[in-house]
């Protein structure tokens, strides 16, 4: 990451807390795959909540990149612009 | 301790309060959580612990090695996840789930909705179906059944997983069909307790396979099973289109397996290569849980259903059916249990005997568990207020 640059913040829905300590946290940007390769690269365990074993947006899970929905729920390689606040969520579903 | 003697529960046997069953303890696997049942003596028991409450827990697994218990949980915005407990269910560690390799072929899908059927995916872990350990001599070694349709194997405890490439391979396997999930799902791994290289699995829908090297090579292991559902008669023999529900093995005689299938209960004297269909069952041969006695093969006891799809207890009545003969003659129970409007399924995991013979504890999807400590001769209510069972596990 290039000195100076702007960082995206990562925001984690509360409910994700109860299995994996993931507080906010400040990452590089680039594409949502890379942002979240920076999460990842800091907190390992919460890869297999968030992705499938192909890297894969969990079918219930959403992301909103400021307030955008991500399009690339496959290869997550939308845009993440420097600065912006990304949100980890869970999809309103289940019972 | 006379083993065969399970008919009377006024004799000593049935009713000695062995220390080992006064330490039981009854792990149940639920829609919302896991919680313990501890015996504290004849006839008592409490709730002695309360984990993952809120999340669905299909399936625990004791670890007769180490004691280790282990627990999978199926979040349904994160995904299947695996825990073990070294210190009976108190606290819990994450380990790791098995993966599907991401190179594999797509696969069609096998799907009885014909909306799904023949769309093409990515195979990928949809859950844990079944869970089963090595033998002493094997230290790490655990299995794990899946679905949609993937044996893995871990020699680490579970930190990682292997898929059985030589399984996931094979022809038949990708005609599996799904039954009651869109995908097939290994819910049966029996381990020869003395050749840990000798399995035998089962699969709804894909019947029964056996494996004697460990998993290298497999073979049917579902002759003699009828599958009704199919239509043609023909067909209906195929070894890979039956739906054994679930399969058990006799841990002192491992030649001897027993299956609640969907079309009947059968039994095999030769480790699945073939099988006879146990007669007489009354009041009906449907169901989804066979639970065998831990030292005695020829003692089965099964809780029957109305088939099929109305899957709920025959006129209301839960019942528990019972074998000490092989299967020659079944007696039907009823002392304890309700036999006025329960509508009360026990589920393929959701039935459990503990090392002794003589508890026995099954629960239902709608939230009771009966507990029995005289070899199913009687039944207690410990609840009828938790949320639905998956699966029980007696524990010591």
């Amino acid at each position: 990451m290039e000195l100076g640059a702007k960082l995206v913040q990562v925001h984690f829905t509360g409910n994700l807390r109860r299995h994996v300590d993931c507080p906010s946290m400040k990452v590089g940007g680039g594409t949502l795959i890379e942002v979240l390769n920076g999460v990842f690269d800091a907190l390992p365990q919460a890869r297999g909540y968030v992705v499938d074993e192909h890297g894969a947006l969990r079918r219930h899970m959403n992301i909103f990149i400021n307030s955008e929905r991500v399009a690339d729920r496959a290869s997550l390689t939308d845009t993440v612009p420097d600065g912006s606040d990304v949100y980890i969520m869970q999809a309103l579903s289940g019972g | 301790m006379d083993p065969m003697c399970i008919s009377c529960r006024h004799c000593p046997v049935g009713n000695t309060d062995t220390e080992e069953e006064a330490m039981a303890i009854i792990q149940v696997g639920t829609r919302k959580g896991l919680f313990a049942y501890k015996k504290k003596g004849s006839g008592v028991w409490t709730m002695s612990n309360r984990q993952f409450v809120g999340d669905p827990v299909n399936l625990v697994m004791k670890d007769p090695r180490d004691g280790s218990l282990y627990a999978v949980l199926d979040l349904e915005h994160y995904g299947t996840k695996l825990r073990r407990s070294k210190d009976g269910g108190f606290t819990w560690e994450e380990i790791g789930v098995p993966e599907y390799p991401s190179e594999l072929p797509l696969e069609k899908m096998p799907s009885p909705d014909p909306e799904d059927a023949g769309r093409e995916y990515q195979p990928k872990l949809e859950k844990i179906w079944a869970l089963a350990p090595g033998l002493v001599g094997q230290p790490g070694v655990l299995w794990c059944g899946t679905i949609p349709g993937g044996l893995f194997k871990s020699e680490d405890l579970g930190a990682s997983w292997t898929l059985v490439h030589e399984l996931w391979n094979k022809e038949e396997r990708k005609v599996w069909m799904g039954g009651g999930q869109p995908y097939p799902a290994i819910h049966s791994i029996c381990v020869d307790p003395k050749d840990g290289d000798d399995i035998v699995i089962g699969v709804s829908i894909g019947g029964a396979w056996r494996t004697r090297d460990g998993g290298k090579t497999w073979a049917p292991a579902s002759m003699g099973m009828f599958a009704e559902y199919v239509g043609d008669p023909d067909l209906a023999k195929d070894p890979n289109v039956q739906d054994p529900h679930l399969i058990v093995q006799s841990p002192t005689n491992p030649s001897i397996l027993w299956t609640q299938h969907h079309n009947g209960v059968y039994r095999s004297s030769d480790r699945g290569t073939s099988w006879s269909e146990s007669e007489g069952l009354s009041p009906s041969s449907f169901g989804f849980v066979v639970c065998i006695h831990p030292y005695d093969a020829n003692s089965v006891w099964l809780v029957p259903a109305e088939k099929d799809e109305m899957r709920v207890p025959v006129d209301g009545k839960v019942v528990v059916n019972r074998t000490v003969d092989g299967g020659d003659t079944w007696e039907t129970i009823t002392e304890g249990l309700p036999q006025d409007d329960a509508y009360d399924i026990v589920l393929r995991h959701a039935m459990n005997v503990d090392p002794t013979g003589q508890v026995l504890a099954f629960g239902s999807t709608t939230g009771s568990l009966w507990v029995s400590e005289d070899q199913g001769e009687e039944w207690s209510t410990l609840s009828h207020h938790l949320p639905p069972i998956y699966c029980v596990v007696l524990t010591q």
